[in-house]
C-alpha cells in the first residue's frame, strides 16, 4: 500500500493500481475537508440558522 | 557442467512412479509427522482433514477380471504457471504465498495469511487446506513436534512445502562448508524418503545430474491437468494408458485419449 | 413522543407500532449477532464450509448484495453524470440501499476471513495482481463514498438541521455531490468488475475461467454490466416493498418507469453479452481444457441445465423484455415480476459463479462436492437483511428519504 512496505516494487502494475487508489482517496479526503472547512466558515458567518424561510439552494426540501 | 548448474536457478520437483505405488500411505504419515500437520480425533470427513500429501485411489472401472487400481499420491504441485504465475500465488491478496524463482517452490507464509481461502478456490488439485480448528495434540505429543516447522494456528491456509525447512537446513550446512550448491541427496522430502517402494523421486528438474531430470522425460511421464496451463512440477509415470489418461480431461472426440471421465470417479 | 424528529408534513405510524416492528426484526438481528460472535470466538468450524468449499454462502452473499446494491452507483451515475434529473427523487433511497448492501458486505467479509484481526493485511501487504485486493480497496473506498452520500440525509433530520453547522455541512456536501458520485461510479465500475474477475481469472477452474482483455476476464465486464442492470431493479423492488408496507406512494411512476426502462435496456444488452460469453466459453474455452458443457451440468444432484436456463432466459431475457416495453413497465404486476426476476437472476448468477465453481470436479478422478450451509452461516447471512430493514425503518421514519412523499400524500 505504501512504497516503504517491502512488497512494493516500482513497476507499472503498482503505479497504476495504487495511483488509482490514492487518486480516489484524495478526492474523497479533499472533498470532505473542503465541505467541513466551508461549513465551519459558513457557520461563523451566520449562515444556516433555522430562522430563514427561503428554500435551500441545495435542493433539500425539509428546510424550515 | 556441474559448476554451471550450481548457479542456475533450481526447479525442485518430483517424479512419482505410479506403477510402484502400493497405496500404503507411508508418505502421508511421514509428511504429517515431519511438518507438524494437525489432526483431530475424528478424521472421517476427508473434506476437513489436512493432508499435505494425499493418496487418491483410481480405478479403471472395468468389471472383474479386468479391474485395475492405481494409487496416486498428490502433494502440492508447486505450479509454475507461465513465468511463476501459478494459480494460487497470483490470487493471494496479502502476498501470503509466493513463487520462489530460486527454487521453484511455492511457499505459504502462515503469519501473513488471513484466511480468505481464495488460493484454495484457485487450486484445482485441492492441495491447499484450511485450519478449521486450532491444532490440539494428544497429551505429550507436543514434545515430539518438529522444532523446524512452525505449527499453524486456526483460520489460515497451509499446504505442502516440499519440506522447505530441509532445504534451508541443507543450504545452511552448505554455506557453512563453503559450498554454493547442494548434492542431490542433501535435500530430500520426507515422503520421498518414507516411500518403501521407492516410488517417489525428488530433485532439481533443471539439473541433468539429478534423477528427476531423466525420469520426467520418460514417454510414460505426465502431469495432472496439464491442459489448464498450471505447469506443475510433480510428474507421474505409469506404463498403463488409462492411468496416464486419468491425469487430464479429454473430450470424447479426442481420438488418442478417448476416455469416459465418470469411470475414474469413485 | 418522537414527533419532533419526524419530518414535517408527513404521516408516520404510532411510536408503539414502530418499536414493536423494531423489536421483532431486532430479535432476528440478535440471532445473527449471536451466530457472528460464535464464528469469531470459535472460528470457522462453526460453518459447513470445507476444503472443497472454501468459498461458500458468505462469498455468494457478498457478491449478491454488492450486485443488488449496484443501484446506488448506477442511479448516481445516471443522475449526476448523465444528467437524468428525475432520478433525484429516488437517489436518496438508492444510496441508502447501497449503504446497507455495502456495509453488509464488509461485515460478512469480516466474519468470513479466518483471522479477522489480520484483515488489514489485505491493504498493508496488498498484492496488486489479486482481484480480491482490488475488490477490498474499491469496496472500502466506495463504502466511504456511500457514507458521504448518506451523511447529508442524516443531517437533514429536522432536529439535526437546526444546528447551523450540520445544515451547512449537509448543504456543502450536496453541492459537490457530483464529484463524490463520479468517484463512486469510477470505483464501482472497478470493484463490480473485480468481483467478476475473482472467479474469471481462476485458470485452474474451467467452470469459472474466462478469457478476456488485458488483465480482465470477460466476467469482469459482465459483472459490472449486470450490477448496473439489476441493481436499479432491486432499488425499485425495495421501493415497491416499502410502499406496500407503509401503504403510501413514495415515488412517482414516471421516476420508477425511467429507471425501469434504463434497467430493461441494460438487462437486454447484458443478456446478449452473457449469451455470447456463454457460447464462446462452452464452445472454445472449456473444450480447450478438456471439458464439454455437459460436464458442468450433469452427474450431480443440483446443478442441472435448469440453472443455466433460469439464469439467462427466465431471469435475464424475460425481465428485460418486460422492462423495455411501455406496457410492461406501466403495469404494476409485470413491473414487480420483472424486478423480482432480475434480482433473482443476478443473485443466481453470483451463486453459480461461486458455489458451482467449487462444486465442479476438475481432476478426472475427483467427485462433485455438494454443500449446505450451517445455521450459523444462514443466521449471519440473514443478519444484514434484518439490519437493513431496521436501518430503512429508522431512516424512513426520521429522514426525508423520499422528496415526493409530501406531495403524493398530503396531510390534511
Amino acid at each position: 500500500m505504501f512504497p516503504f512496505i517491502f512488497e512494493w516494487i516500482w513497476d507499472m502494475s503498482h503505479i497504476v493500481f495504487m495511483g488509482g487508489l490514492w487518486y480516489a482517496l484524495n478526492i474523497i479526503g479533499i472533498g470532505m475537508t473542503y465541505c467541513i472547512i466551508k461549513a465551519v466558515v459558513d457557520t461563523y458567518q451566520g449562515k444556516g440558522g433555522h430562522h430563514h424561510d427561503e428554500a435551500c439552494e441545495c435542493g433539500c426540501d425539509n428546510h424550515h | 557442467m556441474k559448476k554451471e548448474h550450481e548457479h542456475k536457478a533450481k526447479k525442485y520437483g518430483m517424479v512419482i512412479d505410479l506403477d510402484k505405488c502400493t497405496g500404503c500411505g507411508a508418505c502421508m504419515v511421514a509428511c504429517m509427522a515431519e511438518n507438524n500437520v494437525p489432526f483431530r480425533a475424528d478424521e472421517t470427513d476427508k473434506l476437513l482433514s489436512i493432508t499435505w500429501m494425499r493418496v487418491y485411489k483410481l480405478t479403471n472401472a472395468m468389471p472383474f477380471p479386468k479391474t485395475e487400481i492405481c494409487y496416486l499420491p498428490r502433494p502440492c504441485m508447486h505450479c509454475e504457471g507461465s513465468h511463476g504465475h501459478s494459480p494460487c500465488v497470483s490470487v493471494c491478496p496479502a502476498t501470503a504465498t509466493d513463487y520462489s524463482e530460486a527454487t521453484g517452490i511455492v511457499s505459504q507464509i502462515y503469519t501473513r495469511c488471513f484466511g480468505c481461502r481464495y488460493c484454495m478456490a484457485a487450486c484445482p488439485y485441492h492441495a491447499r487446506y484450511f485450519n478449521w480448528w486450532d491444532p490440539v495434540w494428544p497429551e505429550g505429543m507436543e514434545k515430539y513436534l518438529s522444532p523446524n516447522v512452525s505449527p499453524r494456528m486456526r483460520g489460515i491456509v497451509e499446504k505442502c512445502s516440499f519440506c522447505f525447512h530441509r532445504y534451508q537446513l541443507a543450504m545452511e550446512k552448505a554455506h557453512y562448508e563453503g559450498r554454493h550448491g547442494l548434492e542431490e541427496d542433501e535435500y530430500q522430502t520426507s515422503c520421498t524418503q518414507a516411500c518403501p517402494a521407492g516410488a517417489i523421486t525428488f530433485g532439481d528438474l533443471n539439473n541433468p545430474h539429478h534423477a528427476v531430470y531423466k525420469l520426467k522425460k520418460s514417454e510414460n511421464a505426465f502431469r495432472l491437468l496439464e491442459r489448464l496451463g498450471t505447469n506443475p512440477k510433480v510428474y507421474y509415470t505409469s506404463s498403463r494408458k488409462w492411468v496416464r489418461q486419468a491425469g487430464d480431461n479429454y473430450l470424447r472426440d479426442e481420438k488418442d485419449n478417448v476416455i469416459d471421465k465418470s469411470k475414474f470417479r469413485n | 413522543m418522537d414527533s419532533a424528529l419526524i419530518p414535517k408534513g408527513v404521516r408516520r405510524c404510532p411510536l408503539g407500532h414502530f418499536v414493536l416492528f423494531l423489536a421483532v426484526v431486532g430479535a432476528v438481528l440478535l440471532w445473527g449477532v449471536f451466530a457472528m460472535v460464535l464464528c469469531w470466538i470459535k472460528g470457522l468450524n462453526q460453518t459447513n464450509m470445507n476444503d472443497y468449499y472454501g468459498f461458500a454462502l458468505w462469498i455468494w452473499a457478498d457478491l449478491a448484495v454488492i450486485a443488488l446494491g449496484g443501484g446506488a452507483f448506477f442511479t448516481g451515475f445516471l443522475r449526476y453524470i448523465i444528467g437524468k434529473d428525475e432520478l433525484k427523487n429516488i437517489i436518496n433511497y438508492a444510496v441508502l440501499i447501497g449503504f446497507i448492501c455495502y456495509s453488509s458486505a464488509l461485515l460478512i467479509l469480516a466474519i468470513d476471513i479466518g483471522q479477522p484481526l489480520r484483515g488489514w493485511f489485505i491493504f498493508w501487504h496488498a498484492n496488486v495482481h489479486s482481484m480480491l485486493t482490488e475488490v477490498a480497496f474499491c469496496l472500502s473506498c466506495y463504502f466511504a463514498v456511500l457514507t458521504i452520500e448518506y451523511i447529508p440525509l442524516i443531517l437533514e433530520n429536522r432536529q439535526a438541521d437546526k444546528v447551523p453547522f450540520f445544515h451547512n455541512l449537509s448543504h456543502n456536501m450536496h453541492e459537490i455531490m457530483a464529484v463524490f458520485a463520479a468517484t463512486g461510479a469510477f470505483l464501482s465500475f472497478f470493484h463490480q468488475g473485480s468481483l467478476g474477475g475473482v472467479t474469471g481469472v481462476l485458470f485452474g477452474r474451467p467452470f469459472g475461467f474466462r478469457e478476456g482483455v488485458f488483465i480482465w476476464p470477460w466476467t469482469f465486464f459482465l459483472f459490472t454490466w449486470s450490477a448496473a442492470a439489476c441493481g436499479p431493479c432491486f432499488t425499485i423492488l425495495v421501493t415497491k416493498i416499502t410502499e406496500a408496507v407503509t401503504k403510501k406512494k413514495l415515488v412517482k411512476d414516471n421516476v420508477i418507469e425511467l429507471l425501469a426502462k434504463i434497467s430493461g435496456w441494460m438487462l437486454l444488452t447484458y443478456f446478449v453479452a452473457k449469451t455470447i460469453d456463454t457460447w464462446y466459453w462452452a464452445s472454445v474455452t472449456a473444450p480447450s481444457m478438456g471439458f464439454f458443457l455437459s460436464d458442468f451440468y450433469t452427474g450431480n444432484p443440483l446443478y442441472g441445465w435448469w440453472i443455466l436456463v433460469t439464469e439467462i432466459v427466465v431471469c435475464g431475457l424475460v425481465p428485460a423484455l418486460i422492462l423495455i416495453t411501455e406496457r410492461g413497465r406501466k403495469n404494476k404486476t409485470s413491473l414487480v415480476v420483472a424486478v423480482v426476476l432480475a434480482s433473482i437472476g443476478v443473485s443466481l448468477n453470483r451463486w453459480v459463479m461461486v458455489l458451482q465453481v467449487m462444486a465442479v470436479p476438475v481432476m478426472s478422478f475427483d467427485n462433485w462436492a455438494m454443500y449446505f450451509p450451517s445455521w450459523q452461516e444462514i443466521a449471519t447471512t440473514i443478519l444484514p437483511v434484518a439490519y437493513g430493514i431496521i436501518l430503512i425503518g429508522i431512516s424512513h421514519r426520521y429522514l426525508p428519504i423520499f422528496p415526493q412523499e409530501k406531495e403524493l400524500n398530503p396531510v390534511d
